[in-house]
Order: C-alpha cells, then structure tokens, then sequence
C-alpha cells in the first residue's frame, strides 16, 4: 500500500507496486491533464511536481513516491502557476494542445525556482519537453513575459 | 483522392436546419466529464442550421465540420460566422460536428475530411453563409416579435436593435422563434471593406482548456468499466504472426484477456499499465516471408539503379538533352536521398468504443476522415452503418498521419474491440513504439537532378527524376510525387520531370506538405546551386526567373527586405533562401545559421513572408508558420527512420527519432502580404522552404551541399 498527496489529498494505491505514478493518476485517479507521450521520459507531456520539483511521472514507479506530495496540471496554484497560464493564453501559445500540461508544469518549477530566467536558463529547464507542434517560440517568449507579471 | 469543388447544394446547406443535430447522446452510465463530448454552450441549443446554433444564454455554438488538432479551424470557422452573424467573440464556442460525408463535407474533397490545408479555404463562404442565414432568422424572428420591419433591425456586437422603437436584445431569446423561420435561399455577405473580425487577432477559443489540463482527448475519455488494449506488432513491415506463447502475459495483474487479431496480439486489461506489461510478458515468433528484410542502404541502390530507366513522364518542354550537350554553359548534376520520416504526433493513435443499451458504437477518436472510420468499423463490427457514431475528438496532432483512406488504422481498433466481443467499453491504444514503427511514413525518395546556366543566369536546361512510393498507390503518374516539380515556378525553355513508382511493404502516407517536403528541398537547393555557380545572387537571380507581378515574387522581395538580404551577417555565420508555393499559398524564408558546437547546422534566425490570401487570424496564420519551421526543420536536421540489416526498423521512440527541442528552435518573424485573394491554408505550407533554406546557407557557409537527409546523418559520416 502506498499513501500519497494528490493535489493536497490523501490518496492510497494498492496495485501493482511497480505501475508508473502517470498510469496511476490518470486510470486510478481520473485526472487526465497529465499526459502520456514516450513512457521514457524523453518527452514531457507526464510532467508532475513530485515534492515540489518537475518530475516525468511515466518512469516513476508508484513504490517509490510512498510518503511524497505530488501536485498535477489540475491542482498547480500560486503566483508562478497563475502568471505561466494568463501569459500561454495572452499568447494563444498551445496548438494541438497535448505537450502543454507539462510544458506548463516545467515552466512553473522553473520560476519558482528561477524568477527571472535567461534564455539559456529556459532552454536548460524545458528541453526536456517536447511540442511537435513546435509551439518553442511562444513558450519562451511567454515564460518571459510571465516572468516579467511576477515583477514588483 | 479526387479532389473537386462541389458547389454545395442548398439542400445539403439547409439539411440540418429546424433539425437539432445531436452530438452523439451520452450511455447512461457516462457522465459529460469521462465521455469527453464537447460543452458548447449551456442550455437547450437551437439549430439555425447544420452549423450554428444559438443558446438561451446567448452563446453561439459553431459545428465544426474539420477537426481541431492545433491548426486553428475551431477559432477560424468561428470567425467566418460570426462575422457575418454579428456577434460578440465572447459568445463564441465550437464544437466537433457529427459525422456526415454529405452536410459536413469538406467542399474540396466531396466527403468529410481535413487535410490538405484546406479548411478555411472550403468553407470560407460556406461558414460565412452560415452566419449569415442565422442573423437573418434572428432578424425575422425580433421583427415578428416587436412588430417591426425586418429592414429597420440593426445587429451588432451580439444585440438585435430597433431605434425606432428602442427595444433591444441578445441572440439567445429569440433563439427558439429563428430556429422556425424559413432559411433564406441566398443571404447577402458582408463587402470584406466592412469586415470587423475577419482580419483581427481574435483569441483562440480553445486554449482555455489547453492551458488548465481540462481539454479533453482520446486518451482521456474513461467510461466506467473501462478496458485498455494494446497490441504487439512486428519490427518488420509485412510480418505475421507465425505462433504466440502468452502464458506469462496472462499471469500480468489486471490482464483480462489476449487475442489474436490480423495486426499482431493483442492483450486486453483493466488499466494501461497491466496491458503494457502483459504485451511484454508475450513470446511471439513471427513470419517474415512477405516481409521486407531489405536495409535502408539495400532499398537506395534500387531506388537509385531506377535513375537510368525509362519512367514516367510528368513534364518535358523544349528539349534537355540537346540543352544540357550545348557549350559554354555551367552544368550541375546532384543526387538527393530523402528518408522514410513519422509523423510521431504527440498523441499516439487510439479510439474509444461505448456499445449502447440498443446495440449500437459510439466511437471516439481524432477522427481526420470520420466517414472512412465509420465505413471501416461498421463493416468490422458488423453494424449497419447508422449503428456506428464516430465522434471526433481534439486530437494531440497529427500532421497527415490520421488522413488515411480505407482507415487502417480504425481496422486495428475495429478489430481488436470485435475479437473480445462483450459489452465492456474499450480503448485502443498505441504506444510510441507502435507510432515511431507503425509504417505509414513520407515514403522514401531519391532524386536526380542535372541543370545547365548560361552566364547572364538563365537556366536553359532542368532535368530532374524523381524515385519513391507512390502515396495515392497509384501504377502510373502519381501527383504527389511531383508536385513542385512538375510545375516548376522558373522559367526554363527546356525542362524535363519523370516520376518511378516503387512499391515497398512498407506502407506511406502524406506527411505536412506532401510532395513538397522532398520536391520543395531539390528544386530551392538545385536552383540556388545553378545560380550561384554563375554569381548571381540567390534572390537576385531567382527573380529574374519569374514574373516580377507574381504572388512568388511577392514573398521573395517581402522576406528578403525583412532580413536585409545583402547585408553581410556576423562572422561565422551565412544565410540562405528558400520560396514554395504550397496548397495554394506562397511563402519565402531566410534562415541564418553558424556550424554549431555539435559540427551540426545551428539555425539562429529565419525570417517568414507568407501570402495565403485574405488573412482570416493574423496570429493563426503566424503560429502555422512558426510551427511548421520547427516541423520541418527538425525533420531536415535530425530525422530519419531506417531499416537495418534484415529489415528490422532501427528507431523505436523520441531518444532515436528526434523531434526539435526548445534550445535547436531558431527566432521566427513571420509578416503576411495583404492579399483581397480568396484564402488558402497554412497547416502545411510553412513547412517546404526551411530545409532548402537552411542546405543553401549550410552550402555558403561549409562548400558542401547537402545531397542527403537528415543532415546530421552526412555530418556524422
């Protein structure tokens, strides 16, 4: 048995020890912004915050979060969180849409932990995630401009 | 596909009209949230007609006819009828249609389908007729109410005005008296000079949920008892299973069931995870003797060795032999080698199926060709046609690779939710491994080329040959394969363009622009080639070879103005130009570019001018090209899927089939010429020109042209 936090609530699993944190969020606990994209952590779209940094939730087996606090697209709050999403709809940043979860819960951990971030500060942060939709420049020029909201 | 413009008939256009079109009603035991059917707007929806309706709460609910899967139709269509309608954009909304090859059809294809860059080219009157015929029957609807004349009605900004009188109104308490007035056979559209959101940057109106996590896909829809299925497939295109052992598989906590369908295995289970590690757990031994067991470099040769054969003729002017023996010209021969590309769009393909209380399939998938799935599932489940309900969902991308005639891909799902029978609803699934090994690519091409240039630059000769598969399967001269070739924008007395079909077990597919995406490389780096072997200038030299008052002219002058073409860049790095027209639309890009850390291509900055008519969403059209540059560039740069020896397919996911990342992204301006022009597309048409782009400023600044793709493959060899 395993207990978690699920966006501030107490959840249990008792399945297969080894299913990934992802497969449990979205078949077990029915939230569905958390997406699946590789299963190798080569893409990003399963991006969660697990103990309040960026994690690929599709190579997390759900044996080792026993205990942790894991936060989803569906329950991300705060100030970071508020100026990433009013900046990718000031943008019209997402096309198809699907990567976005995760390229919004990447970038929210990096300004949390990075208020103001450079370019390179950015590319190193998000390169992990990937848009085939190529949405890149709207990411980066939103993660600026949500940088910018946050000031003063 | 025969492609043709179908006048649509007033019948068709009013059939939906008085009629509430159900988007598909929901089993009992599914609640709105886990079935993923579109909101709309709240309340009682009164039909205007096939593809507006109005609510009690004002809001506007446009159907949809083209799926939404990133390049803008929900917002564009909206606009289309809106404008005409005169509403506010805050009481917009859109929704997937239902399925109909007839009321929905896409004008250009005479079935219902997107692709081919065409949705708001299809439907630009149809919706603003749309719009137009509503606002009518509102208009008719307050004059019988008020007792007014229909003439002295006023419609602006979401409210029906009469000054005489002062009264005054929104849409949606007149929505049940317009839904029964008779349509008008031919109601009058706006002069474009009086547009008011046509042209504007309105939002899109489906980034809301793609912003919070709550839009919903396939993937996402869960009805209660739901069952997860996915299936083992070969590594080899052609292969059968010969024999399957699947007593580990069926030990797998959570595995319900295992079967075999003409796909592969497939295994069935209560959640994803349980179907994933049962499909690992299974032991298959598959038979290869139909299979393809030849090697990327084996199917070069052959494709290569078809150069000195007799093929099929797609263009010949003049006479190139006699052109290319003349003296004192620069002669230029090269061979390009395209590679088999995937689409990998972010979601892999599934389907969710719900057997209702009377026998019938609600299907739910990002359906391209929805007509074509419901064909094939019906035949497959063996319903009447009436009896299957295909209803799109928004769709994590596709960029071709759900546009598939015969619908192979809902014959897998098809099949696999017939075999287990039962009235469990299932969904179907494709890993990333089944995507990146799943077939269906832009095919394979190689090209040769061999061009002669005098020294004023005229190119007098062009001769250009081009091997591949033919995607319309075609046994003669197919289309797709040419395009941008056979009609070569240059002007050149002597031209000559033959076409090979090759066919393969390896199943292909257009890929976003089609032929472009390989005719489009070849003749913007062979012509840049030619051109600077005499010294002329790249933008120089191509607008000597067409006409000056051409839309092609148009984008050239306008992208390298953008750039300061002829300013020198910084040191170590050069710049290169590109221009194609594509689905009608025109666009020129300047890349600039340095040799990175890597020895790869570093692409720092392309400059985009775009003409595709009558711009409907500035800020659409921008985000197509943007994302249609790092499409294509990734492909240019990194992609490749290769067959090794024996056939086996090499790549399996994202780590060895690259996809663009954030730090590879280049700066991307895109300005829009102003056009009156009817609209065309922009989903494909960014695409063609980055790669030539990035070749001709790679050859300036290393010597090297680049004769083979990914240009990382050349790099590292």
């Amino acid at each position: 048995m395993v207990t978690f936090t699920l966006n501030g609530e107490q959840r249990t699993f008792d399945g297969d020890p080894d299913t990934p944190l992802l497969w449990v969020i979205r078949d077990f606990e029915k939230l569905t912004g958390t997406k699946y994209g590789c299963g190798v952590a080569q893409c990003g779209a399963c991006t969660v915050h697990l103990d309040g940094m960026p994690r690929r939730s599709c190579i997390t087996p759900i044996a080792m979060i026993d205990g942790s606090d894991v936060v989803t697209i569906e329950g991300i709050s705060g100030k970071e969180a508020e100026a990433v999403q009013a900046a990718w709809k000031g943008l019209d940043v997402p096309q198809c849409g699907y990567c976005q979860s995760g390229q919004i819960m990447s970038a929210v951990a990096l300004l949390q932990i990075l208020p103001k971030p450079t370019d390179d500060e950015i590319d190193g942060a998000m390169a992990g995630n990937l848009c085939r939709c190529a949405t890149y420049h709207r990411i980066r020029a939103a993660i600026h401009n949500a940088a910018k909201s946050m000031e003063g | 596909m025969t492609i043709h413009d179908i006048t649509p008939t007033r019948r068709a256009f009013l059939a939906g009209a008085g009629l509430v079109i159900g988007v598909a009603i929901a089993p009992r035991f599914l609640s709105a949230a886990s079935t993923g059917i579109p909101a709309g707007g709240s309340g009682e929806l009164k039909a205007m007609n096939a593809f507006v309706k109005i609510g009690p709460d004002d809001t506007v609910t446009v159907l949809s006819k083209h799926i939404e899967f990133g390049q803008g139709p929900f917002t564009g269509l909206a606009t289309l009828v809106a404008e005409e309608l005169d509403a506010d954009w805050s009481q917009m909304r859109a929704v997937h249609s239902p399925t109909d090859n007839k009321v929905y059809a896409n004008l250009s294809f005479g079935l219902q389908g997107t692709g081919g860059s065409s949705s708001i080219a299809n439907a630009y009157e149809q919706m603003r007729k749309a719009g137009a015929t509503a606002r009518a029957m509102l208009v008719a609807a307050a004059a019988e109410e008020w007792n007014v004349p229909a003439a002295e009605i006023t419609v602006e900004k979401g409210r029906i005005k009469h000054a005489g009188s002062g009264k005054e109104s929104g849409f949606g308490a007149f929505a049940d008296k317009a839904a029964r007035q008779v349509a008008p056979a031919d109601p009058k559209l706006k002069d474009p000079k009086d547009f008011v959101l046509i042209g504007t940057e309105l939002p899109k109106l489906d980034t809301q949920g793609k912003t919070d996590g709550t839009a919903v896909f396939t993937l996402d829809i869960m009805p209660e008892g739901l069952l997860t299925a996915v299936v083992a497939h070969p590594k080899h295109f052609g292969a059968i299973v010969k024999s399957f052992d699947d007593g580990n598989a069926r030990k797998v906590r959570g595995v319900v069931d295992i079967k075999l369908v003409p796909q592969g295995v497939a295994v069935y289970a209560d959640n994803t995870f349980s179907a994933l590690k049962g499909r690992d757990a299974l032991t298959i031994e598959w038979d290869l003797s139909k299979a393809e067991t030849r090697s990327s470099e084996e199917l070069t040769v052959e494709y290569v060795r078809h150069f000195d054969e007799p093929g099929l003729e797609a263009t010949n002017t003049g006479n190139v032999d006699e052109a290319l023996r003349q003296q004192g010209l620069q002669t230029v021969e090269a061979q390009i080698v395209f590679p088999f590309l995937a689409h990998a769009p972010m979601e892999p393909l599934d389907a969710v199926f719900i057997k209702a209380a009377d026998g019938s399939v609600d299907i739910y998938n990002g359906a391209q060709f929805p007509g074509f799935d419901q064909q094939v599932a019906a035949k497959i489940l063996a319903l009447d046609e009436e009896k299957v309900r295909v209803n799109t969902q928004l769709a994590g991308g596709s960029f071709g690779r759900k546009a598939q005639f015969g619908s192979p891909y809902m014959q897998e799902a098809a099949s696999v939710y017939a075999a287990i029978g039962g009235d469990r609803p299932l969904k179907h699934m494709w890993t990333r491994e089944d995507d990146i090994r799943g077939g269906f690519y832009r095919p394979m091409y190689a090209h040769k080329m061999r061009g002669a240039i005098d020294a004023t630059g005229q190119i007098t000769a062009w001769e250009q040959i081009i091997v591949g598969q033919s995607i319309m399967a075609k046994a003669d001269l197919d289309s797709t394969s040419v395009e941008g070739a056979s009609n070569l924008p240059y002007k050149i007395p002597n031209l000559k363009v033959i076409s090979h079909n090759i066919t393969l077990p390896i199943p292909p597919l257009w890929w976003r622009s089609v032929g472009h995406t390989h005719t489009g490389f070849a003749v913007e780096t062979f012509v840049d080639e030619l051109l600077t072997r005499v010294g002329r200038d790249p933008v120089e030299g191509r607008l000597a070879l067409i006409d000056a008052s051409s839309r092609h002219a148009g984008v050239l002058r306008k992208a390298a103005e953008m750039s300061n073409w002829g300013v020198t860049p910084p040191e170590g790095r050069a710049r290169g130009v590109a221009v194609v027209e594509s689905f009608g639309s025109f666009v020129s890009q300047v890349a600039e570019i340095s040799v990175g850390s890597d020895g790869a291509p570093r692409v720092h900055k392309v400059w985009c001018a775009v003409d595709c008519g009558v711009a409907v969403n500035p800020n659409i059209i921008k985000a197509q090209m943007e994302g249609g540059i790092g499409y294509g560039l990734g492909a240019v740069l990194f992609d490749a899927i290769t067959l090794g020896k024996g056939g086996k397919i090499t790549q399996s996911n994202f780590h060895d089939y690259r996809s663009i990342r954030i730090n590879e992204m280049p700066d991307v301006v895109v300005e829009i010429i102003k056009s009156a022009e009817k609209p065309t597309g922009v989903g494909e048409p960014g695409v063609p020109p980055i790669g030539p782009a990035v070749a001709n400023a790679w050859r300036k600044l290393t010597g090297a042209p680049v004769r083979q793709l990914p240009i990382v493959s050349v790099i590292s060899s």
